[in-house]
């Protein structure tokens, strides 16, 4: 029997693949737990090919549902309703999760103007985060400013790194510039650890204030959670003012198509550099509501790890769709703490989900309704 | 104390150096940032130690030490290559046209959950390499060179220069350049594409698992996450030579080890992990395609 036939048959197939991951298992554990996955492995793949193989899938009825027109016109403010209702039901625990993925709908947005509309790479966005964090805790700690001054400063200033990252780093084209972004991400984070005088280092900066509004101070929960759903939809509204406008047309073109977007008149420089300032300002706004929320700022919560974990929530919600970065924050948030049962194993599940949706759908979970090239 | 820099940023660079070429034979195939291969090499690090583990418990290491070292990294890079090849065909063959990013993230995945896997069969805690060799070396100068950075600087560019033999005089190295200049045409041209495809994650999860083994056998311990902050910098170094460029990489990786240590020794080394970004985004600045990267225009 040759290979081409073992390849064909379903239940070989599947003996041939589950054996090769049981010896790869192997040296890792012993060969009790290796038997086990084996079995396993051998049972879920034969049953998935023989399905495949006996065409039960297609022959089923397709089921297309195109939601009634008063359905979709609800949809919005019922999410809208649900939102706001959410806190008079929920426990704190789940309430300080749905304050954190509000945090990341706001980076991932922010993210989405560069990755998604404009097409440039960045790998070291927790940097803006950084910065904007980093920013609030300074100027309250030292020089006792309050929340709402912070807000636009720390808005500002991250803005103001984003432009000057990006006026060297636009030479560059795809790869390198994503290169460079990962580089200065580490290059923040390490001086933030090593500017002992300024970020306290390694040990972060504590006693930061919790914003307050007309003299009462929102440390409740539930108030802050209203905060930060508060610059959500505030981001939500002016980015799909801006993608809808003229600047909004010219990124996605230079998104589309570099070359043409120049032969046409659209300064592609400028409007890179637009794009950069504009989604670091989220960045900032983000960083200052998470160093409020926490009252502690330190470098270990702004890794390389979360620079990849804000690309990926923007990914797995579909590059270039605003909607679709809120998803993915609010999936890749939540879907650790559903996982909490199984503790240890949750950060696997998550790699695994991670491979899998993007074999089930490489355009992500919203994406595909615009078109999604990149440039090369 | 230069000359002694020289041999320290020599024995890091040629380990850069060879998980920098993972990265770069992948990327001048497929324009893909493999962003598991860092975790391949953490895979050669526990598995040297895992291998040479057994072969100390079955009595192999007491009766010749060099056989059991050879077997353990016939057999890490063994293992390790298979690993390479499941991850080419499980996250990145299903993935060939869809949108560019999303192999990325089939990557960052997989990276997730090899750090966990591993994690969760060998403990969180640090591993610790069985055999020692000690401090014994040459002395010359004032400068001390342990034999086992010697061999790692000598087995390093061994290997390098192999696989430049391989790529540029064998009939598969040649057919990898063809598929790496036009996978379509290759294919028109009888080329097994696949196939080269799989060659090469093999041949690059090899030459990482030689790394892995030599970086647990020259500090002595590994973690799990060892193979992040090596993958970075292991890419910064193919960028830096140019990526898709094989001497490229070769070049860029032992910059950077250089670099590394010599900062680390003259300047300050707490931000020993920046001088290699700051070299980056310098040279890139200077010479937007890398050291030996070609500038190619850009066609309508």
């Amino acid at each position: 029997m040759n290979y081409e036939t073992i390849k064909k048959h379903p239940v070989l197939k599947s003996l041939l693949i589950s054996l090769f991951a049981a010896i790869l298992f192997l040296p890792f554990k012993d060969i009790k737990s290796s038997t086990i996955l084996f079995a396993i492995m051998f049972i879920f793949i034969s049953a998935v090919l023989l399905i495949k193989k006996s065409q039960i899938l297609p022959a089923l009825p397709k089921i297309r549902w195109a939601p009634p027109h008063f359905l979709r016109a609800a949809s919005v403010p019922s999410v809208i309703m649900v939102f706001i209702l959410l806190p008079f039901y929920l426990n704190d625990y789940y309430l300080d999760v749905l304050i954190m993925s509000g945090i990341y709908m706001l980076l991932a947005l922010g993210l989405n103007i560069i990755v998604g509309f404009t097409g440039l790479l960045n790998l070291g966005f927790a940097a803006f985060y950084a910065i904007g964090a980093y920013t609030y805790a300074v100027v309250n700690t030292k020089l006792g400013l309050d929340f709402w001054v912070s807000v636009p400063l720390s808005a500002g200033i991250t803005a103001l790194s984003g432009i000057v990252l990006a006026i060297p780093a636009l030479r560059l084209r795809g790869d390198y510039l994503a290169i460079v972004t990962l580089g200065f991400g580490e290059i923040a984070r390490l001086v933030l650890n090593n500017w002992d005088s300024l970020t306290n280092g390694p040990n972060g900066i504590t006693g930061i204030a919790r914003p307050s509004l007309f003299g009462a101070s929102l440390d409740k929960l539930n108030t802050y959670y209203y905060l930060v759903f508060i610059f959500v939809a505030i981001a939500v509204i002016i980015i799909r003012r801006v993608e809808c406008s003229r600047i909004g047309r010219a990124w996605i073109s230079i998104k589309e198509n570099e070359i043409a977007a120049s032969s046409l008149g659209i300064n592609t420089t400028k409007y890179k550099l637009y794009a950069f300032g504009f989604g670091t300002v989220w960045a900032g706004i983000a960083g200052i509501l998470f160093a409020s929320k926490m009252q502690f700022v330190s470098p270990e919560s702004f890794t390389f790890m979360e620079s990849v974990l804000i690309l990926s929530m923007v990914i797995v919600g579909g590059l270039g769709n605003t909607f679709g970065a809120i998803a993915g924050a609010f999936i890749l948030v939540l879907l650790p703490e559903l996982l909490r049962e199984v503790q240890s194993y949750r950060m696997l599940i998550l790699g695994i989900a991670l491979v899998l949706l993007m074999l089930f759908r490489p355009q992500g979970i919203l994406g595909g309704f615009k078109s999604v090239h990149f440039r090369r | 104390m230069l000359l002694q820099q020289l041999i320290n940023g020599l024995t890091l660079g040629g380990v850069y150096a060879l998980i920098a070429l993972g990265y770069t034979m992948v990327y001048g195939i497929l324009e893909l940032i493999n962003f598991a291969h860092g975790e391949i090499y953490m895979l050669g690090a526990y598995l040297g130690i895992i291998f040479l583990g057994l072969f100390t418990v079955i009595g192999l290491t007491s009766v010749s030490l060099p056989l059991a070292l050879f077997f353990t990294v016939l057999l890490t890079i063994v293992v390790c290559s298979a690993y390479g090849f499941a991850m080419e065909k499980v996250a990145y063959k299903p993935l060939r046209n869809a949108p560019r990013l999303s192999p990325l993230i089939s990557a960052i995945g997989i990276s997730i959950f090899l750090q966990n896997y591993v994690m969760l069969t060998q403990g969180a805690t640090d591993q610790v390499f069985p055999q020692r060799f000690g401090d014994s070396g040459l002395q010359f100068l004032n400068v001390s060179m342990t034999y086992l950075q010697a061999l790692i600087i000598i087995v390093s560019g061994l290997l390098m220069l192999s696989l430049h033999l391989f790529i540029q005089k064998t009939r598969m190295g040649k057919a990898m350049r063809a598929v790496a200049q036009d996978k379509t045409m290759a294919a028109l041209a009888g080329i097994n594409v696949n196939g080269i495809i799989s060659v090469t994650f093999i041949i690059g999860a090899g030459l990482a698992a030689m790394a892995g083994i030599m970086v647990a056998s020259y500090y002595g311990l590994v973690n799990y996450y060892i193979g992040y902050i090596a993958g970075i910098k292991a890419f910064t170094a193919a960028v830096l030579g140019g990526i898709g460029n094989i001497p490229g990489a070769m070049v860029g990786g032992i910059i950077l080890g250089l670099v590394e240590s010599a900062g680390a020794a003259y300047i300050s080394s707490e931000y020993k992990d920046a001088y290699a970004f700051i070299i980056l985004i310098v040279i890139l600045l200077i010479k937007p395609a890398g050291i030996l990267g070609k500038n190619t225009e850009e066609k309508v």
